[in-house]
This record gives structure tokens, sequence and C-alpha cells, in this order.
């Protein structure tokens, strides 16, 4: 007969087991679906182009990533720095903190804003807030476009107040792709302010009241250190797709006006450069990565990183 | 201990002159203040007492400027701030839920005050030491909010609010959250601070003991009323309203006739058909019937005489006292608080027949 410390091992090892039965479905899909991707694109920047897109599996390249970075000159063979990738990646960078700052400053108001309303007025306002999200992305980005046109909605009605005399050309320029970026994303950034904002003790500002703080004093000294969670999380969700938009800009920017997103489009379609593709794309992964670490650990250190 | 009938204004810290505080419009408008005048001195400990909904912290949170009064007059020194925000005025709340910054250490909570002041540093530094010794806090200075228990942050909330050296300090019930033991000594302690410090404090509560043992003077309140202000003293003592005498103590309420006033005292005819003199309430109108209330231990069981007279329904052994209910002959029932000495016992059995004697001066008129 087995003693009762023998059972209890067997027992255990055999919930460990289970434990890994119940969850495999669940890694599988994980695997599948977003390391092994990950696995064959890394290993793609690795190969040589096929001749008419696709890769050369058993070849060893480097010239996808020699080509994220530099040119070759083809009449002299000169090596230059590709300019045409680096301005993309430094538009991309730009539009993407630009969106971000922007629709911190206005979804941290419209956040407040609901987070003091009564209870349930509260849950029609976040209700209002996910109405974008019922509709496509590209029918949001093309409705987007009827506003923000030399005829649209906008320039239309400025000229009819009496604002402006000519319509003002958006479209096709860099803040065609702001304009909607800052659209899409606004509610991403409404959400996660809203949870944190709604946690907020108001006895707090209360309290800061009463220690002198003005209400510029108490937004900065005690609002935004205890909502903090939900600026970085909020900033992450905008920031992110921001950074590989590529629907937006490809409307909205025209063909002139590429982000990284439409340039490693680009290469996977019409430029048949597969590896550069694959390149291009870990290479704004890392960015991301590092814009992230950099980001959260800077947030951690300023003050807090409690709440 | 009369009060002297007026005090130079300059002796006034806080006075509040007609205060009406209305919720919504209309016939079911709500008053949650109404008509309320208090003059609070310089250097007192001042209390706003009254069941919860009376309106005290509505009047206090008035003063401190997190309301405004529909109609009425708030002034600080003699000067109207009605309308200024909480930043701007030189009073501080001990809130009761204490409300410290979770976000902030303890050092850095008592140092917020006189950081928005704009204080230079080593004023502060100096400052917050100074607070943190006197609430015995020196050693969890960097401690973060959670990490103190509740009766820490209740003397880092009170640090906090008195490190800008306020005019006036508001404590909103701040020993409500405590344990009985450290609620008493939080007793002592603030009512030490207040003499240490010099600051006015007005202490909101609904706990009539609290009340009676700290405050330099009361002002009770029910339903958006004023109905006392008095010394601790008066305000047992003398009760002035049936609500008055009901919220605070234990008493005895007895109707009579009024048969006439001399010289500020009522002659008043009791049940038993025996006269006697009692106190006047402040404001009492004439009236041929009155109310006389008469605390439990103003009042003596003897074996005869005595103003009135029935037969002992129950007694109560309370170590320090005993109680002793009579129902007397008219059939009310009336209490006597007789303390316990060790040579004798209170001399009452249960159904025997006793007098009780009633203390000179003891009784008083109600106003209603």
């Amino acid at each position: 007969m087995a003693s009762a410390a023998e059972i209890a091992r067997r027992d255990e090892q055999g919930k460990v087991r289970s434990r890994w039965l119940l969850s495999a479905p669940a890694l599988v899909i994980v695997f599948i679906a977003s390391i092994g991707p990950l696995f064959v694109m890394l290993a793609y920047s690795f190969m040589a182009k096929g001749d008419y897109g696709d890769v050369k599996p058993g070849e060893f390249s480097l010239d996808g990533w020699f080509s994220v970075f530099f040119q070759r000159d083809i009449f002299d063979d000169t090596l230059s720095l590709a300019d045409a990738h680096l301005s993309i990646l430094w538009r991309s960078l730009r539009l993407s903190v630009i969106t971000t700052v922007l629709t911190l400053a206005l979804g941290f108001p419209t956040a407040y804003f609901i987070a003091t309303r009564p209870r349930h007025t509260r849950e029609i306002w976040v209700f209002l807030v996910t109405i974008p999200f019922w509709t496509n992305l590209l029918i949001r980005t093309f409705a987007m476009q009827q506003v923000i046109r030399n005829e649209g909605v906008l320039n239309t009605l400025l000229m009819w107040l009496g604002v402006i005399q000519e319509p003002i050309p958006i479209m096709y320029t860099d803040w065609a792709i702001l304009f909607g970026m800052v659209y899409v994303y606004l509610p991403l950034m409404v959400l996660p302010l809203y949870a944190s904002l709604e946690k907020l003790d108001f006895r707090l500002i209360e309290a800061g009241y009463d220690l002198y703080a003005g209400r510029l004093a108490v937004l900065r000294r005690i609002i935004i250190p205890l909502v903090k969670p939900g600026i970085v999380a909020g900033s992450i969700l905008v920031f992110i797709p921001s950074l590989g938009a590529y629907v937006i800009p490809r409307v909205l920017g025209g063909g002139k006006n590429l982000m990284l997103g439409n340039l490693i489009e680009l290469q996977f379609g019409a430029g048949r450069n597969w590896p550069l593709g694959a390149a291009l794309s870990i290479t704004l992964m890392v960015l991301v990565m590092v814009a992230m670490l950099f980001y959260v650990r800077n947030a951690a250190r300023s003050g807090g990183g409690h709440g | 201990m009369p009060e002297p009938a007026a005090v130079p204004d300059s002796r006034i810290a806080v006075e509040c002159r007609g205060i009406v505080k209305q919720f919504g419009e209309g016939p079911r408008a709500l008053r949650a203040l109404d008509n309320v005048s208090v003059a609070i001195r310089e250097n007192e400990f001042f209390t706003l007492l009254g069941p919860s909904g009376c309106g005290k912290t509505t009047l206090l949170r008035m003063i401190a400027g997190f309301e405004y009064p529909s109609e009425g007059s708030i002034r600080l020194h003699g000067e109207d701030i009605a309308g200024l925000p909480p930043f701007k005025r030189p009073i501080n709340t001990v809130f009761q839920s204490y409300a410290l910054f979770p976000h902030l250490t303890v050092w850095e909570n008592v140092a917020f005050g006189l950081q928005m002041l704009g204080r230079p540093k080593g004023e502060i530094a100096s400052r917050v030491a100074e607070m943190l010794k006197l609430v015995h806090m020196e050693e969890l200075a960097q401690r973060r909010t959670d990490e103190i228990s509740g009766g820490q942050g209740q003397r880092v909330a009170l640090a906090r609010a008195l490190a800008p050296a306020p005019k006036v300090l508001l404590l909103d019930e701040p020993l409500s959250a405590l344990d009985y033991k450290l609620r008493k000594e939080m007793q002592i302690e603030l009512k030490r601070m207040q003499s240490e410090t010099g600051i006015t404090f007005i202490f909101v509560t609904h706990d009539q003991e609290e009340a009676l043992t700290m405050s330099d003077r009361i002002a009770v309140m029910s339903k958006g009323k004023v109905l006392q202000i008095g010394t601790p003293w008066d305000i047992y003592d003398k009760p002035a309203e049936r609500f008055v005498a009901d919220f605070i103590g234990e008493t005895n309420f007895l109707p009579a006739a009024m048969v006439g006033i001399e010289a500020g005292l009522a002659r008043v005819r009791l049940p038993s058909g025996v006269e006697m003199s009692a106190t006047l309430a402040d404001g009492y109108v004439p009236s041929s019937e009155a109310t006389l209330v008469v605390r439990p231990e103003h009042a003596r069981v003897v074996a005869s005489g005595g103003q009135l007279s029935g037969l002992v329904e129950n007694v109560v052994y309370f170590g320090t006292d005993t109680h002793i209910h009579v129902r007397l002959d008219e059939g009310f029932t009336f209490m006597v608080r007789q303390q316990n000495s060790r040579s004798q016992s209170c001399g009452a059995e249960v159904g025997a027949r006793v007098g009780i004697e009633i203390a000179p001066d003891a009784a008083q008129v109600l106003r209603d």
C-alpha cells in the first residue's frame, strides 16, 4: 500500500500533467499565431530575394538588412545612406509621437469629464466613445476624407463662416494623416484614462485644494501622478498602432506620404523584395520595443509608479 | 458658568451669519442649513455636535470652502471669505477619511501645504520635522501612506493640516475610524495639540461624550439648525430644548404647570402637586405648561419625603454607580443615578415605596 506522502506526490504530478494538457491548445495557438510568424519573418530577412518576390530558401544573404539602411549607386557602386527609408522612418516616429501627444491632450479632459458624471450617465458616455469601433477602419478613414478634402465639410464650413477665402488643402499632407490617426486612435486613449480616473479618490483633490494647491498644481501634483498607469497604458495603445499604421496614410496621405507600414507593404507587393520587407518589419518591432522600454522606465522613475 | 454677553469682535476667529444652504429648487428643495449663525472665538476648541444629516459637516465644508452658502456670510477675523476658493483660505482640514496622498511618503504629505505656499526648502524641512515630532511620527517619515496603521494615518493627517500653521483647523469626525482605546488617546492628544499650537479648532462629531470631554464650547445641531451654543456644562446641565437634553446624556422629562416667574427663576408645580423653583432656558416663551428636565444624578432616592414619590421598578448596578428606575404615582418613569460607596447600598429594593428628592436648582424649564 502506498503511503500518504506517496499518494500526495502522485496526485501533485497528475495535477501538473493535466495543467499542461489543459493549456496545450492555448499554447499551440500562441505559438502558431504569434511567435511562429515572427521566426518566419526573422528567417526571411536573412535570405536572398527571389526574382518574382518570395525568397530563395537555401541562400543566406544580408542584402535585406543592408538595404534597410544603405543604398548602392547603380552606376558607380558607391554606398550612401538610404535617405528614402530613413525619412519614412523619421516621419513615422514623428507622426506617432505627435498623435500620442494630441490624443492625450484631447483624451484627458474627455476621460475626466466622463469620470466626474453620475454613475449611470458615465456608462452612456463610455458607450458613446466605443461607437466608432462598430465601423470598419477603412470606412472610417474614407469618412475622414470626406471631412477634410477641399470640398469637404471642414473647408466648406470655414469658408461659409468667412474664416478662410479659399479651401485649405489638407488631403495628401502629413496633416491629413495626423487628423486621421488622432480620430481613429482617440478612443484607445480615452478608455484606459477613464479606467484610471474613475478609481481616483476625489477627496484627495479636495485635500489638495485645502493645502493651498491651485487648480494647475492639483492637476500636476495629485491627479497626473495618480492616473499615471492610465496615461502609460493609453500612450502605449496609441503609439504602437500609430507607428505601424497602414490604411490611414494610404488613404489620407496619398502615394507620396508613406509611413513604415506602407513601405513594408510595398516591399512585399510591387517592390518584390521580401527580405527587405521582413527586415523592415523587424526594425519596426525593435523600434517599438525600445521606445516602450524607454517610456515605461521613464514613467516609473518620475514619481510614483504606484496606484 | 454664565457666558459673557458680548465678545469683542477682535477675538472672534470665524463668524457665520445667517447661513442657508439649499439643494434643489421649489417645493422639493432640501435645506441642509437653515439660518445658522455661530461665532467661534480665537484659540477655542469649538465642536459642532449632532446626529448624521444635521448639517454639521456641510457647515464645516463651507468654512473650508468646498461648498458655498446659498445665503449668509462667513467671516474670518472680520474678513468676508464666503467667495474665496479653499486654496486661498488660511484654514486647513483633517478629513474623516484622512485623504492622505497615496503617491507621496509621510514626509512629502506633511510638506505638501508648505511647498504649495512656496516656502524655502530649509524652512519646510525644519517645519515638517517639528510637526512629525509633535505627532510622534519622526521614525516613519519615509514610509508610504499605505504602510502605516489607521492611528498613524490620523497623526499624519493632523501633522499635514497643522504644518502650514493655519488660523483655523477643521476636523471632520477624525476619530470615528479608530477603536475605542486609540480614540481616547487621540482625544487627549488633540486637546494637547490645540493648547500647544494655540490654533482655533472646529471639531465635528456625533459622539456626545467626545464633545463634552474635549470642547470649550459646543453647538448642538439638528435638522439644519443650531439649537444651542454653550460650554459643555451649559449644554449638559442647562439644555434649552428637548432634543438637546435627549441627545446628550440620559435625562428625565417631567410635565409641569407654570406658576410664575420671579427674578429669572420659574416657580412650577410638579404632577405630584408639590411646587419647586427651576431655572429657565434661554429664549423661553411664557406659557402655562412647561416641560421640566432633571438629570438622573441630580436627584436622590429617599425613604420618605421628596418632591415626587413612586415604586422602585428596577435597580441596575453599573460598578461606579447604580441606576434606580422609579415608577411615579402619576405613571411616568423617573431614573435616578446614585454613586456607589463601599459602606452603604443605594437603599432601594425593587417594589419598595420611595420618595425622590430633586437637588435645588437642578430642574430646568425647556424652551419647547
